[in-house]
């Protein structure tokens, strides 16, 4: 009450950001690059992280060009880091707006908003005798999480087979060489520029065994989808363990069903209808103002899908977090609604 | 107000193109909107919430006269910050291309007795789509005045002078009446509609809550400072009231600002919208500071024509817009505050009176441009 219309949180944000109680934030203590396009950030998470489980992802949000983003990353350091610090790695891929900004510009001091890490993509209670990491490319990253863990020590066997262009784009390199020398790893490294694509098939000349092994699988689609025929094709497919960075590309140009999750209904639009009419027309409870996108009385989240703004064809993709104009907004492919 | 149209000379083919040529500078904008404009609006809301802490701080001891006057006059800016340059641009989703939660038009709320909701339905709604449009825009006159030779005259008028000024001395709860349409919605039938109740206990729930920070918490933290506090934050409020209502008389009631008739507006075009933003708006001139304490509204014009554009890039677009105003003739309606409030308080007072000539009427530039 002594702060209305703010809450004392807001305050308290301006010197301690970090303190427990408030909204999950970390600061950027250094960022150190790993190969020409690669870096590991390290972050110090606020009183709120509640820790991670070796190979898990963590979601952060980073202001890039003045535009919170929010991106997904797997956590590269051991659980049980000393100094409570956690690091995430990151391939700055091609127009990859937060990798580029992380790997090229991100400085040490910086704020990012984090989400407590979560995933599937990690070892289980009881560890198998014999593991195989399959990765490519920053698909080594939650693999590397697990390799750091010292849940690791307690398998016997780690097989891994890792394919990036180039020796010198492999990230972590020094520390793979290193455990292979200490016996703690067999590593065989396909280096695609020279060797060509992975074929799966050649699975059976580089881990022979490959087949009685718990594996974990990550890097492009491509590889995994593979991968999952492969496995299944000889009946282990329950061996198998996938992570995808990218779970699924947004077509773009065309509209796409429309889901309204709160109202619960769905209706298929063109690319050229405003998304405001579209609720309309079903039936929906939709907030309106001005439709001529500048009163933002029509604001509404998008959780999920792609969204083009009818004014400029700029496309916005759904996550937790992104509001759009519905009066200047067109499908984009599937798309799901919070009204 | 003149009888003659100041855009008759505009073809439509010459409206649409300087449409085409505002539409540029706003994308012009937007293509360089980023981190520094980020930053400015981060920085400015970090400064008014210390100085308010501040000025809280230094009030807690108000019987002490000097920490009396520093206290309110921080206190007083701290508010004029929150209302302007901060409240009022995000509410109107200027800082919504941030994408941050905090700082968002959807989940801002300010220091003032009407909750952001309802403001931004009037303001941004009806204000700015309906801009100066006679019974379609109550911001002419707030339903309680009559601002143009256009608007019927009730005898009703002759208190206006009076009425604006008890309005300029508490605008908040002005506002917060204005919002809920009060005048309309007393009437017997309406006054039980439930969507009306709903909003006006949300408007009881925040003045309580206003009062109870201002008027009750604050003082008794202050202990023998009691009263000299309550009348500190008293103060404050009044100044920031006068000032807002200084700044936004000035937005739209001098002299040489048009209004329009509602049939003039059916089936407008965007240029012609743009026009009329342009015609019905006045700017303040004066310094950075100035600027800054008005919220930016003294490039009310370029507002107008961007509202959704973020405040510290005003007064470079200013220059552009200006000299698209030149370009097509059009008259660019600015002066320093003390003119501009004179020339607005002139026109409550004159038009408080019914028309000395026979009524005049505005051409209906509608009809002119189908003749074109």
């Amino acid at each position: 009450m002594v702060t209305t219309p703010l809450l004392p949180s807001d305050y308290l944000d301006l010197v301690s950001p970090l303190r427990a109680g408030a909204d999950l934030r970390g600061r950027i203590e250094a960022v150190r690059p790993e190969t020409a396009d690669a870096a590991t950030v390290v972050i110090r998470p606020g009183r709120g992280w509640r820790g991670h489980t070796a190979g898990q992802y963590v979601r952060i949000g980073v202001d890039v060009d003045g535009v919170r983003l929010w991106r997904a990353y797997s956590l590269t350091s051991p659980t049980d880091r000393e100094d409570g610090r956690v690091t995430i790695t990151v391939k700055a891929i091609p127009d990859g707006k937060v990798s580029n900004h992380l790997v090229r510009r991100a400085a040490p001091g910086t704020l990012i908003h984090l989400d407590q890490a979560t995933g599937d993509f990690v070892l289980p209670q009881a560890k198998p005798a014999k593991v195989l990491y399959l990765t490519a490319g920053s698909g080594i990253t939650p693999v590397m999480g697990m390799l750091r863990d010292s849940e690791s020590d307690a398998i016997d066997d780690i097989a891994m087979v890792h394919c990036a262009p180039q020796p010198q784009d492999v990230i972590f390199r020094d520390e793979l060489h290193g455990l292979v020398a200490e016996e703690k790893l067999r590593l065989t490294e396909v280096h695609t520029d020279t060797d060509g694509m992975l074929d799966i098939a050649r699975l059976d000349a580089l881990v022979p065994d490959w087949a009685e092994r718990e594996t974990w699988a990550c890097g492009p689609a491509g590889l995994l989808d593979a991968a999952e025929e492969h496995w299944t094709a000889h009946g282990v497919r329950e061996r198998l363990h996938t992570e995808r960075f990218r779970p699924s590309v947004v077509a773009a140009g065309d509209g796409g069903e429309v889901t309204f999750s709160t109202t619960g209904r769905t209706v298929d639009a063109d690319g050229a209808t405003p998304l405001l009419d579209v609720g309309e027309e079903a039936g929906v409870l939709m907030p309106s103002g001005c439709r001529m996108g500048i009163c933002f009385g029509c604001v509404t989240p998008l959780k999920a899908g792609a969204v083009r703004d009818l004014r400029t064809g700029e496309i916005t993709e759904g996550e937790p977090g992104v509001l759009i104009q519905t009066c200047v907004s067109a499908a984009a492919g599937p798309c799901d609604i919070e009204r | 107000m003149t009888a003659i149209d100041p855009t008759a000379h505009l073809t439509a083919e010459q409206i649409e193109e300087l449409g085409r040529e505002l539409d540029a500078i706003r994308d012009e904008v937007i293509a360089d909107r980023g981190e520094k404009d980020a930053a400015y609006i981060r920085k400015v809301i970090s400064a008014q919430r210390k100085l308010e802490l501040a000025s809280r701080g230094v009030l807690l001891f108000s019987f002490f006269p000097p920490a009396w006057i520093l206290g309110t006059a921080g206190l007083s800016v701290a508010k004029i910050m929150d209302n302007m340059e901060i409240g009022h641009n995000v509410l109107h989703g200027q800082w919504d291309w941030m994408r941050d939660p905090k700082i968002h038009s959807t989940t801002w709320e300010w220091d003032h007795a009407s909750p952001s909701d309802q403001w931004k339905h009037s303001h941004n709604e009806l204000h700015h789509t309906y801009t100066n449009v006679i019974g379609k825009d109550n911001d002419l006159g707030y339903g309680i005045m009559r601002v143009d030779e256009d608007q019927k005259w009730h005898p009703f008028h002759l208190g206006q002078p009076l009425w604006n000024f008890v309005n300029a001395c508490f605008f908040e709860y002005g506002i917060a009446a204005y919002d809920l349409e009060l005048g309309r919605n007393l009437s017997k039938r309406r006054r039980k509609n439930p969507e009306f109740r709903a909003r006006a206990k949300a408007v009881g729930r925040k003045i309580r809550k206003q009062v109870l920070k201002d008027y009750v918490i604050h003082p008794l933290l202050s202990g023998p400072s009691f009263i000299t506090t309550l009348a500190a934050t008293f103060t404050a409020n009044v100044v920031r009231n006068l000032w807002t209502h200084s700044v936004i008389m000035c937005g739209h009631f001098p002299e040489g600002v048009q209004v329009f008739e509602r049939r003039s507006i059916k089936g407008e075009t965007r240029g012609q919208w743009y026009l009329r933003q342009m015609m019905g708006s006045a700017n303040i001139s004066g310094s950075k500071a100035m600027h800054f304490m008005t919220g930016n509204l003294s490039h009310q014009i370029e507002h107008h024509l961007f509202p959704d554009l973020p405040s510290n890039r005003y007064a470079e677009v200013s220059v552009k817009v200006r000299a698209l105003f030149e370009k097509y003739e059009l008259e660019y309606v600015s002066g320093p505050l003390p003119k501009q409030v004179f020339s607005a308080w002139r026109k409550v007072f004159r038009l408080s009176l019914p028309n000395k000539n026979p009524k005049v009427k505005t051409p209906d530039r509608e009809k002119e441009l189908v003749a074109a």
